[in-house]
């Protein structure tokens, strides 16, 4: 079991019914569940809005502009989209702003 | 040697004025010496300009400058808390400075009323110590990073919108640059502006003042600067948080060990939007399909039962809409393009400034239902003479 608790924010949170905070429980399979998997299930199983909006144009990863913070550490310092997902981790994913 | 006359390191007038930041510690006479002696750019003279330039004016920052193409409007005033009613119609960047003379009249202050672009960046960041990016669109935040990787200075860099603002500092000591962080710009149709996502002023104030606190800091050179960490800022929930970022990149394609950009590009291009935050026109329907704001009126004019279809969401809709006309939130719309529609004619959609409609045009069309839409939407409408409809 991987019960991990997601977190939306900076308008990411738009494409998910306006859920900042959700609790989830990945289900079991036989590789490791990465981010890279994650945010595809993500897009299957909770996305409302449109995909293009929150994954890469190439399928892999999430759109130039969205930040993956784990556990408060940019997802950059843990491996990137192939960080292997642990029990209880906290994943923000943060649209950044542009506005001022 | 005349004991009755004080041995003083700075002038009565700035010792009084002063005197509550002279008593911190990290602050004292040296550190009003390195204000006094330092020159801070800001670029945005809007919600986050606003009240960096008023702080740092305060705390006798010796130069200020001020970069900003843009005229005061109205709908600044909730949040642009540096203009004033009298100033609407006029040039930010004079307002600006005008209200930090009536602040502190002992600085010197330089207005910069243009846009800042690959040509004139250069020039007028090079004289500066510290650059603010209080700018508001993804174009303008490439620009000035790349301006400040090449001449080497420390970015402030705040943003918000909605109920949300996030804070950092590009370039400074081991800390990433932006484009380390973000090395592509995202999808045009991804990025909010304030016009279109709303914001509130007291976000824009937090998030303001705490870059002037950054900037006192790089200029006191303290050890807490927010280099290589984020903080998101949640006014709706109260929440203050500080993430862990990168380091810098060597592989960054500015700050890196061997950067492919060595000089400044076209921005407006890399980020496919440009520099200014108003709505492009979006063209997806036939002219044939359209109603000029005029046809528009005439329509209204003469037929009473036509069918008019706003598509904002119901928030816009409930500060101001035409009379009898229906609302159908795009969103909605999208989300269940139902038989509901069925047997619809003749039906015309409007939205804010014309984008929407056409998209929703299109998905009535498909359903079999004749409509058409107008150009422009309500802000041309609004517009027109004889026509009463508020602007926002």
């Amino acid at each position: 079991m991987c019960d991990i608790s997601l977190e939306f924010a900076g308008g990411a949170e738009l494409l998910f019914e306006s859920r900042k905070k959700q609790s989830v429980s990945l289900p079991p399979q036989d590789r490791p569940w990465t981010i890279d998997l994650l945010v595809k299930w993500l897009a299957k199983n909770l996305l409302k809005g449109n995909p293009e909006m929150f994954i890469h144009a190439d399928g892999s990863g999430v759109r130039p502009g969205i930040l993956v913070l784990i556990n408060e550490i940019d997802w950059e310092l843990l491996g990137g989209k192939d960080y292997r997902i642990q029990n209880n981790d906290s994943i923000l994913f943060v649209s950044t702003l542009h506005g001022g | 040697m005349n004991r009755l006359k004080a041995s003083q390191y700075l002038p009565d007038e700035s010792i009084e004025r002063y005197s509550r930041q002279i008593l911190l510690p990290e602050i004292g006479v040296n550190g009003m010496h390195k204000l006094s002696a330092a020159s801070v750019l800001i670029v945005g003279a809007g919600g986050l300009g606003c009240p960096v330039a008023m702080y740092l004016a305060t705390s006798g920052v010796g130069t200020i400058g001020i970069v900003e193409y843009d005229v005061v409007e109205l709908s600044n005033l909730h949040r642009q808390i540096g203009h004033r009613e009298a100033s609407v119609g006029f040039s930010k960047a004079k307002s600006l400075v005008s209200t930090l003379k009536t602040l502190n009249s002992s600085i010197n202050y330089m207005s910069f009323e243009t846009a800042l672009s690959d040509s004139n960046a250069k020039g007028i960041v090079k004289d500066f110590d510290v650059v603010v990016d209080a700018t508001d669109n993804v174009s303008s935040r490439y620009l000035l990073n790349d301006v400040c990787v090449l001449l080497r200075k420390p970015l402030v860099s705040g943003s918000a919108l909605r109920w949300e603002g996030q804070l950092t500092v590009y370039n400074h000591k081991t800390g990433p640059c932006y484009r380390c962080v973000f090395p592509k710009p995202p999808p045009p149709e991804t990025v909010t502006n304030c016009s279109d996502g709303g914001v509130l002023g007291p976000v824009t104030g937090v998030i303001g003042s705490m870059q002037a606190l950054e900037v006192i800091k790089i200029l006191l050179d303290e050890d807490g600067v927010l280099y290589g960490r984020l903080v998101m800022f949640d006014g709706l929930s109260g929440s203050h948080r500080t993430f862990r970022l990168r380091d810098r990149d060597p592989q960054c394609a500015v700050c890196g060990d061997e950067p492919t950009v060595s000089e400044l590009i076209d921005y407006d291009a890399f980020c496919g939007s440009s520099a200014c935050d108003k709505i492009p026109s979006l063209k997806i329907l036939a002219p044939q399909d359209r109603y000029s704001p005029e046809e528009f009126k005439e329509r209204l004019l003469n037929d009473p039962y036509v069918h008019i279809i706003d598509v904002r969401p119901s928030e816009e809709f409930a500060v101001c809409h035409i009379p009898d006309s229906l609302n159908l939130p795009f969103e909605e719309l999208k989300a269940s393009p139902s038989s509901l529609y069925e047997g619809l004619q003749d039906v015309i959609v409007v939205c804010r400034r014309g984008n929407e409609s056409q998209l929703a045009v299109k998905m009535l069309k498909d359903l079999g239902v004749t409509a058409k839409d107008v150009v422009g939407g309500l802000q041309a409408w609004s517009r027109l003479p004889g026509v009463s409809f508020p602007s926002y």
